[in-house]
């Protein structure tokens, strides 16, 4: 087997954290490799080591044999390294075809745009990536901008793709299209590094896998030779059994927590994107809301949680009218809410663990007085949940931004679970989560399900969905097309109510 | 921890950079230019003196914009703020209680001149949370009109029979005019004021809810708006915060060195706009601000000897300010860049 690249030795130190313990990894032309490993294992530093946004503290990377020091990302492209990046890194106030535009070097002096266009709609129909290339990036979804990164990194041509959990937000039959590809380019002699953490994807496309734990590498290893369950234990443990979907009663109570009526919603282009709905979700009950991303659930969130003006209908939570009274009266209430996009949504990211996690009750006791607040509380408290929720960081102190993608997606359900909800919402709750962790969430949702919690899912990943809720509402082009019941469902049902047919 | 004064380091640099310049165009050595700003500045007890006169109204300005700034509100206002604040003075002093006893009337000047200062700030405020306006411009515009309003006061309704003519307001009594150490123009009771208030803003900004939401919405608007803060509410107080810290600024000047209302250009020589470098080069940190405000205030003072003593013309020292001003500028815009494309501080 050629070898296309090979990482020497890599660490990378974050003041007293090792976050790449002296890593030897190995790319063979034409293969797909998953980099496979728990939250904060390295995975995306190492990555962003090989893109040139790291320089390594020690280790040497070689490309075609020859020793390379790659000091920015200019240097990788230049090397023929692409990146899909986990969280976005897209300009806000610029299109789609800007955005793309950006990391490009072959286009035209005259008309660029004409150009990128028609590249984008080549490939958005051939791969089925829904996209409007002359979109702003701040009126897309968090599921869009997961595909404009994509089609950012596939227009550039390389010789080395890596993608950073590409697939959190796309829909089974994205993930597939991608993944088809994916099989393409490897056929075509390109290499790949995907990581993830479904396991099913790294079973169905990667020729070879390797194991980070803790910052250190455990094993490369074929895929033929392993199964999930030896991965699962090869990451986190001999200890580690994969669960099979949880048990859970699918009663609810009769009593109505959420009541949506003839809800209408304008997106920020002034065009209604929800048209009309209307849905109660009951205590105890999970509601999982599917549908491909841009569909309109990121307004019907936000018109829940009172982000956006509601222009008709209305919304009651536990029978008082909350329509358009403002986020800071819903949240109030009792209304938990994950959004979709961490990052931008979620964390302040140089503010510090404990000051995050405070951000929805820093102003009530026992965090603060009328005037001043309490550290001394809230950095035992901030502790409780590290541990609670196995955040992965050095202490408590550390800002929010330098934490792993998947911990900072556990930091931000431990600060929405904990203010004890009547209502939850949660869009895609455990993306960017490993197998351990998303496990737990789902333990944690089913237990609050339980304790009388209404929940609205609001996910693509159908799998997900199926597993967690009791009713299945599918949302198209900002109506709702029909809300089954679990026991009555299946995937391609679903699949195809949320293509519209 | 060197890197955290490195653009301390850097400004020194600049200003050197900035004398060569006024070098090519005057011919007077910059060695010769940067040995009289120190000199005069710090090199003397009359110097030190004035240095830290010159710094008081920089501390206050300069502590009232790191509120502001901390938030991603870009106040440019602190000038206006100022002069708004020694007209609510003035006002106190002539027209109020002019014979009030000192130990009420100098409070009450401190407090309606925060008050003026605060108002002016307010508007910019109102129209930003109501209509969207952006804050920059319309709190510099504001500037002018203080300008001409102070000037409108002292050629006008406020304009003194007993100075011969001159644009002056009536002096104030004896009771408005703040104490002095010795025979130097440090009105003390301002410095202590400032002094205070930096501790108190650093407790503000670190220890309280509100500086709290201050460093929330200051960082990413948008995980405030999701976690429910009251924007709008938070903006409106941070505005009245600074510009109430350069209205108090203002009391200072017209109660502790001038003792009177007089041409706004007399007031402040650009105090407000001195103090947006100075919270810039402090990294909004309430301590370090009071310690370049004092290396401004030399800077000033240094400015007006070589203005002097080399002839040079008094926009030289303005000229190294806004060099200064664009460097540190330039230097935290492309350090914000970086740490959010990297996502994260590397260390
Ligand atoms: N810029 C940074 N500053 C400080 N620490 C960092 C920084 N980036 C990463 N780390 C730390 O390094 C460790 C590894 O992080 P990394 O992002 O590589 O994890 P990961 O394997 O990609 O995890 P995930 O699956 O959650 O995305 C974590 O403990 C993280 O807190
Ligand atoms: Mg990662």
């Amino acid at each position: 087997m050629e070898k296309i690249l090979q990482m020497k030795g890599i660490t990378k130190r974050f003041g007293n954290i090792i976050a790449n313990d002296k890593i030897d990894f190995g790319l063979n032309k034409g293969e797909i490799h998953g980099l496979l490993g728990e939250n904060g294992a390295g995975k995306t530093t190492l990555m962003n080591i090989l893109y040139g946004l790291y320089t390594p503290d020690e280790g040497e990377i070689y490309i075609d044999g020859t020793r390379v020091k790659i000091r920015s990302p200019n240097d990788a492209i230049e090397l023929g390294i692409s990146m899909v990046h986990q969280s976005f890194k897209l300009i806000q106030s610029h299109t789609v075809v800007e955005n793309v535009a950006l990391g490009l070097r072959d286009t035209s002096f005259f008309y660029p745009h004409k150009q990128i266009e028609k590249k984008i709609k080549v490939f958005s129909e051939r791969y089925n990536f829904r996209i409007d290339p002359n979109a702003l990036i701040w009126q897309l979804s968090a599921g869009e901008k997961q595909r404009v990164e994509i089609i950012k990194a596939f227009c550039r041509k390389a010789r080395i793709f890596i993608l950073d959990e590409p697939t959190t937000m796309l829909t089974p039959s994205e993930a597939k299209d991608l993944f088809r590809l994916l099989k393409l380019l490897k056929g075509e002699g390109i290499s790949i590094i995907l990581i993830t953490h479904k396991l099913d994807e790294v079973m169905e496309v990667c020729d070879r896998i390797t194991i980070l734990s803790g910052g250190k590498r455990i094993d490369t290893v074929d895929v033929s030779n392993v199964d999930k369950d030896k991965l699962a234990r090869m990451m986190f443990g001999q200890n580690m059994v994969l669960k099979e979907r949880q048990e859970y009663s699918i009663n609810f109570y009769e009593d109505v927590v959420l009541e949506v009526r003839n809800l209408t919603v304008l997106n920020d282009k002034g065009l209604p994107a929800v048209k009309d709905v209307s849905f109660d979700i009951h205590r105890g009950e999970i509601l999982g809301l599917a549908g491909v991303s841009g569909n309109g659930q990121r307004e019907l969130i936000e018109a829940i949680t009172g982000l956006r003006k509601v222009t008709r209908g209305s919304i009651k939570i536990l029978d008082e009218d909350v329509t358009n009274i403002g986020t800071k009266g819903i949240l109030n209430r009792g209304v938990a809410h994950i959004p979709e996009e961490r990052m931008r949504m979620g964390i302040v990211p140089s503010m510090s663990l404990e000051e995050n996690v405070i951000l929805r009750n820093y102003d009530r006791a026992p965090f603060s007085n009328s005037l001043l607040l309490d550290y001394g509380i809230i950095s035992e408290y901030a502790k409780g949940i590290i541990s609670k929720y196995r955040i992965s960081a050095l202490n408590e102190k550390v800002p929010a931004g330098t934490l792993s993608g998947g911990n900072i997606q556990k930091l931000i359900l431990a600060r929405e679970l904990s203010i004890s909800p009547v209502l939850i919402i949660a869009s895609h709750p455990t993306q960017g989560l490993d197998v351990r962790s998303t496990q737990q969430i789902h333990e944690l949702l089913l237990k609050k399900k339980e304790e009388g919690c209404a929940i609205l899912l609001v996910s693509e990943d159908l799998q997900e969905i199926m597993d967690l809720s009791d009713r299945i509402a599918v949302m198209f082009n900002g109506t709702i097309r029909g809300i089954i019941d679990i026991d009555r469902a299946n995937i391609e049902k679903i699949g195809s109510l949320m293509v519209g047919v | 921890m060197l890197e955290k004064y490195r653009n301390l380091g850097l400004s020194f640099l600049v200003v050197i950079l900035g004398l060569f310049g006024i070098y090519l165009v005057s011919g007077i050595s910059p060695y010769i230019m940067l040995k009289s700003i120190i000199i005069s500045a710090f090199g003397s007890i009359y110097g030190l003196s004035e240095t830290l006169t010159k710094s008081i109204p920089l501390m206050l300005c300069g502590l009232g914009l790191s509120l502001s700034f901390r938030s991603s509100i870009w106040n440019i206002g602190a000038e206006g703020q100022l002069l708004m604040g020694a007209i609510g003075a003035t006002w106190i002093a002539l027209y109020v209680m002019p014979n009030a006893p000192k130990l009420i009337l100098i409070p009450m000047m401190f407090i309606v001149g925060a008050i003026c200062g605060g108002i002016w700030a307010l508007i910019p405020a109102i129209l930003k949370v109501k209509f969207n306006l952006n804050e920059i411009i319309v709190s510099l515009m504001l500037n002018y009109i203080a300008i001409e309003f102070v000037n409108y006061l002292i050629y006008g309704p406020w304009k003194s029979p007993y100075e011969w003519g001159f644009p002056y307001s009536t002096k104030f009594p004896i009771s408005a005019q703040l104490p002095r150490i010795l025979d130097t123009r440090i009105h003390y009771p301002t410095l202590i004021l400032a002094l205070v208030l930096a501790i108190f803003i650093y407790i503000i900004l670190y220890k309280s809810k509100l500086g709290y939401e201050i460093r929330v919405i200051g960082d990413n608007i948008d995980a405030a708006r999701y976690a429910g803060l009251d924007i709008r509410k938070i903006i409106i107080l941070v505005l009245i915060l600074s510009g109430g810290l350069a209205g108090l600024a203002g009391v200072g000047e017209v109660a502790g060195i001038h003792h009177r209302l007089r041409v706004a250009s007399g007031i402040s020589s650009g105090y407000g706009y001195t103090a947006v470098i100075v919270a810039w080069l402090g990294r909004l940190n309430p301590f370090l601000i009071v310690f370049v405000s004092f290396l401004f205030g030399g800077l000033l003072v240094g400015g007006d000897a070589i203005q002097v003593s080399l002839g040079l013309p008094g926009a030289t020292i303005n000229f190294i300010n806004g060099l200064i001003l664009i460097f540190v500028l330039v230097q935290s815009f492309s350090k914000i860049r970086l740490y959010s494309t990297k996502k994260g501080a590397e260390r």
